[in-house]
């Protein structure tokens, strides 16, 4: 499956704006993604291991949060998984 | 909100103001009501900057009988590139004025409530409470959610936007139904990780895309008609132009609009957000020394063997530099063994944000002697040699 960077997190991808991974579930995905790029664990992830608030995780345009089996769900070779951050500009 | 069962009475239009909307009034979803709505319609525009350009002057197009705008700020050149509701004749003046004066000559039916002061905990809530809707065209976290409380409490939605580089996003928050800035972002990033659009850069035309898209949500909410971005959030990017939508969700445990909330007052947003204030000429910030470009300029005349290490990007160094090794800030972790431990380092950017966290990169490894060059490259064309261009 495609994981998207958004500008602000491409700092830590070697400015890759998407990474294509092999996984079963998003948490395999996001596993795949840590491995190859680890400066994304220490910025985005608490010490005991859970997603930082001001980054969500969409797969396709559904907020992770919210699905069911939430990082357990299966995920397809198709489907997209975004990163959200928050993003503050205006002026 | 209106108690009273007798029907609200919308102000009239005059024939010159009938005139001026004509283009609106034959359009089924405006028609006179809708325009009638329009006029009786206040709208708060926080910041008359990049997203507030757009915002306020499509307002007062659209017909908005009172738009209040929110600025403290004065006009800089570089603001020119985006900011198109000032001038090149308005730079030192105050946002605020040189806004309003446009805004009444594009439209004089309008009344301008200027609030020029920062929006704070102390104000907001006074400030807001005037108004039916809030636009929020801020620049930094704070601020941001600063407004989102402010409208949960006072129950004023908030079409929101926001910028980085070429990419935007856009909602309406803070609604009865909907979800509140925090239902999506409980939690801003620590302070340095998302630079501004003074560190970053940003496309010029961005906030006038995603400006325009909170100006119509404002418009829609106001006139009651199509679907609003309640509950969705647009994602633009422009260089690819693509549009995406999200779905959001109203978080039932969030801290101010959830089923519970625990927040019914607002907080100390900078330190919500991790800023700590400024001490005056700070010599030390997150255990890294900080230099003046004073004190550089003296220990370089004195001959003292300094290492200057610019993290800014090779276009930036093209456009000026002060003679530093250029390493760009995301190149850093992999060409750190170009650098010599043994040396004493002056870590020097553009205005000494990025040069902060590049020194307190290589503090994490092992770097000993380091300090931060403050207020960066900028710092060095105001006080030590103006033939240095600022960009």
């Amino acid at each position: 499956m495609t994981i998207e960077i958004p500008t602000p997190l491409r700092v830590y991808t070697a400015n890759q704006s998407a990474v294509a991974v092999d996984a079963a579930t998003i948490s395999e995905a996001v596993s795949a993604l840590l491995t190859r790029y680890p400066e994304f664990k220490k910025h985005l992830y608490t010490p005991d291991g859970k997603l930082r608030s001001f980054v969500n995780l969409y797969l396709n345009d559904e907020d992770v949060r919210y699905l069911p089996q939430r990082e357990e769900s299966s995920v397809r070779p198709s489907d997209t998984l975004s990163i959200i951050p928050s993003i503050a500009g205006g002026d | 909100m209106a108690t009273t069962t007798e029907p609200v009475t919308l102000p009239q239009l005059s024939n010159d103001e009938i005139a001026r909307y004509s283009r609106h009034l034959i359009l089924p979803e405006v028609g006179m009501e809708g325009q009638q709505k329009l006029k009786a319609a206040k709208v708060l525009c926080v910041g008359t900057g990049g997203l507030g350009s757009p915002l306020a002057f499509y307002l007062a197009a659209a017909g908005i009988g009172t738009l209040g705008l929110v600025d403290f700020d004065v006009v800089d050149s570089s603001n020119l590139q985006r900011q198109i509701i000032h001038s090149t004749k308005d730079v030192g003046r105050p946002k605020i004025d040189s806004a309003a004066e446009k805004l009444t000559a594009l439209n004089p039916f309008m009344k301008i409530v200027k609030h020029e002061t920062m929006l704070t905990s102390q104000n907001a809530l006074q400030i807001i409470r005037d108004y039916d809707i809030v636009a929020d065209g801020t620049d930094n976290f704070p601020t941001r959610y600063l407004v989102n409380d402010a409208c949960v409490l006072t129950g004023k939605p908030n079409a929101y936007g926001s910028i980085f580089r070429f990419e935007g996003q856009a909602s309406v928050f803070a609604t009865e139904q909907g979800p509140c800035y925090r239902c999506l972002y409980p939690e801003p990033p620590p302070p340095g990780l998302v630079p501004s659009c003074a560190e970053g850069g940003v496309l010029g035309i961005l906030p006038g895309l995603v400006g325009i898209i909170q100006a119509t949500e404002v418009i829609k909410f106001i006139l009651g008609k199509g679907e609003p971005l309640i509950g969705r959030l647009l994602l633009v990017n422009a260089l690819d132009m693509r549009f995406r939508e999200l779905k959001l969700r109203k978080n039932p445990d969030c801290p101010v609009c959830g089923t519970h909330p625990t927040l019914t007052q607002l907080i100390d947003y900078q330190q919500f957000c991790g800023i700590v204030p400024e001490q005056k000429a700070a010599t030390m910030q997150n255990g890294i020394p900080q230099m003046s470009v004073k004190e550089l300029k003296r220990r370089l005349d004195a001959g003292d063997d300094l290492f200057i290490l610019d993290v800014r990007e090779p276009f930036e160094y093209q456009i000026a530099q002060i003679g530093g090794h250029l390493i760009p800030l995301n190149d850093l972790p992999k060409r750190m063994n170009e650098l010599n431990t043994a040396q004493e380092i002056v870590v020097q950017c553009k205005s000494g944000g990025r040069s902060q966290r590049a020194a307190e990169f290589l503090a994490k490894n092992g770097f000993e002697k380091l300090h931060n060059l403050a207020g960066g490259i900028l710092a060095w064309s105001s006080e030590i040699d103006p033939k240095v261009p600022k960009y």
